[in-house]
């Protein structure tokens, strides 16, 4: 019995470390990416309108290309996640009023997905689950099944109106790859953007299968005016109160005088 | 012009907030009316989350109340007495209408009673008063000399003891009505996220007798203070006030006011009193047919887990 424990372990461990193996000794080692960001940080100051990301970089080889199967770049961009309420609305006794409802435990509020072509052509279904690649794998909605009838509906809902909002994109053949090697992609952050850090993954991906991902971050940050206010709330919130309604008495004072000077 | 709202965390136009905040300004001035009821539903329009524009609408509502209750006071038509006798009873009102709202929002049913209150009440107050102003028109127009006016009429009201003198309204009546009126208003104004006027204005005309020139200063003169209530609550409860938001709406709004005020006063008080009881009722079969046609989409998202 004790003879056989470390045995067991052992063969657990072969077992364990078998996929890993056989992807180390597969297409990885022989390209990997090399890749850079225009920018690591962006700064919402109150005329933030957005902002454009550069992400660049190259394939690096040892040796020549393993096979003539085409090579292909996707850049996912992810921002902070949070728990999502999703409510629908169902008429009752003659009025529509929010019925059913269906929590989500994590989605972004934020996914961007740039490709050199459409992700169905050059990816692997199987690898698309896998690393959690495209837009519906990014939501994490353990047990809605029991929450409501037609859960699925509520999920596809969410992607629908986030994709309105401009949170959720899909944007093949945006990523312009030159000579299998070079390779950019313009990424657009839209003014409406939470406070966080966005997660960038870059996947080289050959004949349907990823054979090396990188990953940078890009830290959002609400600077100025904006930082000032946003912390003034929630650190002092009385004073932050007082601060209002000074604003509001002033200008409402102001107004009246510079009106009756004028004689308006 | 962007402009980023660090609490709502989106990015609008500085002139339509500007433009926003002037046009429910000149209607505040115009009418005596705080305005909330119209600013909160045009905020939830341009994608302010609730939250945020509940709060920072009232923030709104105090900068246009005073600075048309200024022009008031130089008027000599703000009923000071008056105006803390709603006061206090508001206040209280308010706080149990804050516990209700919160039991409300445990229940998950906030949204429906909220819209359910606005066209209730906007509807049944905008049709008495567009029934009665239209009356009143139509009695101007046709001069009838047998028929005698008398300042104010005898009811119930009159018969009550705790009597008090309102020297600016020309009164000399219990206090336990326009107690009850307060408390009343400052309940639903906590439900509804709104200062009161447009409840105020009918119950001091209809029910209080008060001269329409004092209703309009004194109702502005206690909703500075119910707003100012309801904005540092909200402050502190939930953080939802954004300065940014409420900066331009307020710029916007006292200048709105301003104007508003002074073509107030040229408009004979049976027009004023029709134009606001049309006002309201666009307001409540607006947010009527919001409940009864099929929406467009019939999923929302809102962030956060569900109480």
């Amino acid at each position: 019995m004790i003879a056989r424990r470390p045995l067991a372990a052992l063969a657990a461990l072969l077992i364990a470390a078998l996929p890993a193996l056989a992807q180390g000794t597969g297409e990885a080692a022989s390209e990997s990416i090399v890749a850079g960001l225009s920018q690591n940080r962006v700064d919402i100051t109150a005329n933030f309108s957005g902002s454009e990301i550069l992400v660049y970089g190259a394939v690096k080889r040892e040796a020549p290309p393993p096979d003539d199967r085409p090579l292909h770049v996707i850049i996912t961009i992810e921002g902070p996640p949070s728990p999502l309420t999703i409510r629908r609305k169902d008429r009752v006794a003659g009025i529509w009023v929010n019925d059913a409802s269906v929590t989500i435990d994590s989605a972004p509020s934020f996914y961007a997905v740039a490709a050199t072509g459409p992700l169905g052509l050059i990816l692997l279904r199987t690898e698309d689950q896998r690393y959690r690649i495209s837009l519906p794998g990014s939501i994490r909605a353990v047990g809605i099944s029991e929450q409501a009838n037609e859960a699925p509906g509520f999920v596809e809902a969410l992607l629908r109106i986030y994709e309105r909002q401009g949170r959720y994109r899909l944007s093949e053949d945006t990523v312009r790859f030159s000579e299998s090697t070079l390779f950019r992609s313009d990424v657009v952050l839209p003014a409406n953007l939470t406070e966080g850090d966005y997660r960038v993954r870059i996947f080289l991906v050959r004949g349907g299968q990823v054979v090396d991902t990188l990953e940078r971050v890009i830290g959002v940050r609400k600077k100025g005016l904006e930082r000032g206010i946003w912390s003034l709330a929630h650190k002092e919130p009385l004073l932050y109160a007082v601060l209002a309604l000074l604003i509001a008495v002033v200008s409402g004072w102001g107004a009246a005088e510079v009106f009756r000077r004028l004689r308006f | 012009m962007n402009i980023y709202l660090p609490i709502a965390e989106i990015s609008v136009n500085a002139f339509v907030l500007l433009g926003l905040g002037g046009v429910v300004g000149f209607l505040s001035g115009m009418f005596g009316v705080g305005g909330g009821f119209l600013i909160t539903p045009l905020l939830f329009f341009i994608g302010i989350p609730p939250t945020v524009a509940v709060a920072t609408g009232a923030n709104q509502v105090v900068a246009s109340s005073i600075t048309g209750v200024l022009a008031q006071f130089r008027r000599k038509a703000v009923d000071v007495r008056m105006g803390l006798v709603l006061l206090a009873s508001g206040l209280a009102g308010s706080t149990i209408g804050l516990w209700v709202f919160a039991l409300m929002q445990a229940r998950g049913q906030v949204d429906l009673f909220v819209q359910l209150s606005y066209v209730v009440f906007l509807g049944t107050i905008g049709l008495m008063m567009f029934q009665e102003s239209l009356r009143a028109i139509l009695r101007s127009r046709k001069p009838d000399p047998a028929r005698l006016r008398r300042s104010h009429s005898h009811t119930w009201v009159h018969r009550l003891p705790l009597k008090m003198k309102f020297r600016t309204s020309g009164l000399y009546i219990s206090i336990i009505p326009p107690a009850l009126a307060g408390a009343g208003v400052g309940f639903l104004s906590a439900i509804m996220g709104v200062g009161g006027g447009f409840i105020m204005v009918p119950v001091m005309i209809y029910l209080l007798g008060m001269p329409t020139k004092v209703v309009v200063g004194t109702s502005l003169f206690q909703i500075i203070f119910v707003s100012a209530y309801t904005t540092t609550m909200h402050a502190v409860l939930s953080q939802s006030v954004d300065l940014m938001l409420a900066t331009l709406l307020i710029l916007g709004g006292v200048i709105g006011a301003q104007l508003g005020t002074r073509v107030g006063v040229r408009l004979k008080a049976e027009q004023l009193r029709i134009l606001l009881a049309l006002l309201v009722l666009a307001v409540a079969m607006r947010i009527g047919l919001d409940l009864l046609i099929r929406p467009a989409e019939l999923y929302s998202v809102s962030s956060g887990m569900l109480s």
